[in-house]
């Protein structure tokens, strides 16, 4: 008995043999000891439950969302190093073909679901509600389960490559090949249960901000009269709210495929392999324009913030968003022109996915104009908005190229594909990220990164991603297809990706840089002296930073676009400030296990999903039951902050406002 | 629309026992009928579907109207819009398969 129990620990659950894995394993172990002391030894496991992991307010939850995407982004990247170093020495089995498939596999579904939607969500919830002069969001206690849904389903699929085995069959693990026939092992489940987990939790983001920036707004902020970035969140969502759906319901026909021997995506039976390509396109395609228009919205405010102008073609802006999310749902057979359905069905979506350039280039010029005879200054934010602009401006025009039916029929799955999406997803996505990381960092924390060791992270990233990508457009022309480990020597394709190589380590040092960056700023750790770090323009400026629990002491009222700045104008030239309307008691959320521990039932039904045991799943479901209950029949979820406290608070942050 | 105060958008109001007893007869109706045809094999195979398909959509209407009180709603009628865009990537998810998938066919 006990004999079996370390055989099956061995060969099944835990993945052996390999010693990159093992290396792994052995420092989760360690790392996972070592927290588990330092929280017991300084007692702070109180403090992390009471304070974190059952909090509600969404500047916290912002701040978890961004913790655990740097550290998805930190294996994302070792994932992307490990695949550059086989391929500069093709020759040498350093990952062999099954370790290589594995590695695409989770690099991208981690950089994308687990990095670039997580970091996002953080920015969101930090920004939006004090860019709209609100408390919190529209439903709390939704944000917090979001959060740990994400955080479960992330958990789930990251265990994967050491207990049961990563999945291998493509971000998108497209069938047959994701079928049981094609993925006998358990990776694929990890794959299913892990997305949906954490999907819930995206989907619920998306409403939930919908609906705060449609009905929490301060009085006076009309809809035309939003920050940009609010109306780039906005659009973001309303896209999420449509396209996660199709997502869902697609990995559900998979999982019935393969837990319950259906047939919709299996050539005998009568089903068919490519109506699982149409429908997670139909998702997969609005997905990349969720996460790139945040971006926008960030460059937006940050463009206006250091040109000391407001924003050039407000009007245009919000048109252009909002007509890329509709859009971005008509054009999801452009990733598959090759899949033979005919001339009609190509030629349509190739021009749709041309149209679609259209509004991005109006932004491009909204930017440049805003630019235009501004007082521009170039601390760390601008300088990442002004590499962004002619990148993605490249990136742009490759896209349009890949989107020319019959000339995709070279491109398709090549390498000048895989140049063309990390150049609007790296240039794009991760530098607007970056961007409002820099910029919305003093007022999360209260102090600035280092200046000097950013400008550092932002010019090795800039070269190291020149260096990088650059080449593979050209490796690409030369006939160089994704994902394989190995090639011939006289192919001629060594010299290039030796480049690409040196290139992803520059990225590598630039991240490196950035850790040393916080590092060196908590160390000498100098507080801003106000809460306008950089002389800005909208609402969350005029609080102090970090901001209080409650946000706003007064609600503010607005009555113009760049609210803030102009309230800073009217003082300047002599204006009266306004009268202070006394202060009221202000309604809060309470804090809630709830979310946590239905997250943590669910990562248990998902894991005896996958390893199929029946013992494991029956309590998790019925711990997710109990917490639906326990939530239906609690009406104690809400206080109010007396007026005293809230003085003394103002007066403790110094603010007389 | 602005909603400071309260954390949860407050609820407007909340229809009728009239109301709720109308949709819930009607939506037993529109269940009934099909499952009717389809046990006591009423109708052609071609029919039948076309009539289970004409239900759902009343049904859904009916669930629109009573149960979430589509028609009441105060302007700016976010939730008609979402509906309607809903409906138009619904209708997209569907045709747009139907039309690339045609291609496809196995077999
Ligand atoms: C001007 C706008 C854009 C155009 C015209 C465009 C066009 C295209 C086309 C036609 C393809 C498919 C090529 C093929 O598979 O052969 C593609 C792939 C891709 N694009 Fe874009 N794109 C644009 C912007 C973006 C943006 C903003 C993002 C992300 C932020 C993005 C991310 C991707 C990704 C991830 C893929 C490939 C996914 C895969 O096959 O695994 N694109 N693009
Ligand atoms: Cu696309």
């Amino acid at each position: 008995m006990f004999q079996n129990l370390i055989d099956f620990l061995l060969n099944d659950f835990f993945i052996t043999g390999d010693p990159l894995i093992l290396g792994a394993q052995v420092s989760i172990g360690l790392s996972m000891v070592a927290v588990v002391f330092a929280l017991t030894y300084f007692k702070k496991w109180r403090w992390l439950w009471t304070e974190w992991l059952t909090t509600v307010d969404h500047k916290r939850i912002g701040i978890m969302y961004i913790i655990a995407s740097i550290l998805m982004l930190f294996r994302g990247g070792v994932d992307a190093l490990l695949m550059r170093v086989q391929l500069a020495v093709p020759q040498v089995e350093f990952l062999h073909a099954d370790h290589y498939n594995a590695i695409f596999t989770t690099h991208g579904v981690i950089m994308i679901l687990f990095m670039a939607m997580p970091l996002m969500f953080g920015l969101f919830n930090i920004v939006v509600p004090l860019q709209i002069g609100a408390r919190d969001v529209a439903y709390p206690f939704l944000n917090s389960l979001s959060f740990w849904m994400f955080f479960f389903g992330a958990m789930l699929f990251n265990v994967s490559f050491v207990i049961g085995g990563s999945p291998d069959a493509g971000w998108l693990a497209y069938p047959p090949l994701s079928e049981l026939s094609g993925s006998p092992g358990l990776g694929q489940d990890f794959y299913i249960w892990g997305i949906q987990i954490s999907g819930i939790g995206s989907l619920a983001t998306g409403i939930n901000f919908v609906v705060t920036i449609l009905k929490m707004r301060a009085p006076g902020m009309k809809l035309m009269k939003m920050p940009m970035f609010v109306w780039s969140v906005l659009s973001s969502c309303i896209t999420i709210m449509f396209a996660f759906p199709i997502l869902t319901v697609t990995l559900f026909l998979l999982f019935i495929d393969r837990y319950f021997g259906a047939h919709f995506f299996t050539l005998d039976g009568g089903g068919n392999p490519m109506m699982y390509i149409n429908l997670i396109w139909m998702w997969g395609h609005p997905e990349v324009y969720i996460v790139i228009l945040p971006a926008f919205g960030i460059f937006s405010e940050i463009v206006s913030a250091f040109s000391k102008k407001k924003l050039f073609g407000y009007k245009s802006m919000v048109f252009a968003l909002m007509s890329i999310s509709f859009f971005s749902f008509f054009t999801w057979a452009h990733h598959f022109f090759t899949m033979g359905s005919g001339a009609n069905v190509n030629a349509f979506f190739a021009v749709t996915t041309m149209l679609i350039a259209i509004p991005t280039g109006v932004k491009v010029f909204n930017w440049l104009f805003t630019m235009f005879r501004g007082k521009l200054t170039f601390p760390t934010p601008m300088l990442w908005t002004i590499a962004f602009i002619p990148c993605f401006v490249v990136g742009g025009m490759t896209g349009v190229m890949l989107s020319v039916a019959p000339a995709d029929f070279q491109f398709h799955n090549s390498y000048f594909l895989i140049a063309h999406f990390h150049q609007v997803l790296i240039g794009g996505v991760v530098f607007g990220y970056f961007a409002g990381l820099y910029y919305w960092w003093p007022k999360m924390f209260g102090f600035k990164l280092h200046e000097g060791l950013g400008k550092w992270a932002f010019w090795l990233w800039n070269i190291g991603f020149y260096v990088c990508f650059m080449p593979q457009y050209a490796l690409g022309l030369m006939g160089m297809t994704r994902r394989f480990n190995e090639y011939n020597f006289d192919m001629g394709w060594q010299p290039l990706n030796v480049v690409s190589t040196v290139g992803a380590f520059i990225m590598g040092l630039a991240f490196l840089f950035q850790v040393w960056q916080i590092a060196h700023s908590i160390k000498f750790y100098k507080k801003e002296p106000t809460g306008d770090s950089w002389d800005g323009r909208t609402l969350e400026w005029s609080i102090p930073s970090p901001a209080p629990l409650y946000n706003f002491a007064r609600v503010p009222v607005v009555d113009s676009e760049d609210a803030w700045w102009e309230e800073k104008q009217r003082l300047a030239n002599g204006g009266k400030p306004k009268p202070l309307a006394p202060l009221e008691p202000i309604h809060m959320p309470k804090n809630s296990a709830i979310p946590f521990l239905i997250s943590v039932s669910f990562f248990v039904m998902g894991f005896g999903f996958v390893w199929d045991w029946k013992w494991m799943i029956i309590p998790g479901a019925i711990g997710v039951a109990i917490c639906m209950l326990a939530r239906s029949f609690s009406y104690d979820t809400d206080y109010y902050i007396p007026v005293d406290e809230i003085e003394r608070t103002e007066a403790a942050l110094g603010g007389t406002k | 629309m602005e909603n400071h105060n309260s954390h949860s958008p407050s609820h407007d109001s909340h229809g009728s026992m009239k109301s709720y007893v109308i949709g819930f007869v009607l939506s037993i109706i529109l269940t009934i009928i099909p499952i009717a045809i389809v046990m006591n094999d009423m109708l052609s195979k071609q029919l039948t579907i076309i009539v289970i398909l004409i239900m759902a959509g009343l049904q859904f209407v009916v669930q629109l109207f009573f149960f979430m009180h589509l028609k009441d709603e105060a302007k700016p009628r976010y939730n008609t819009m979402a509906l309607v865009f809903g409906l138009i990537i619904l209708l997209t998810v569907v045709a747009g398969s139907i039309w690339i998938m045609s291609y496809n066919v196995v077999g």
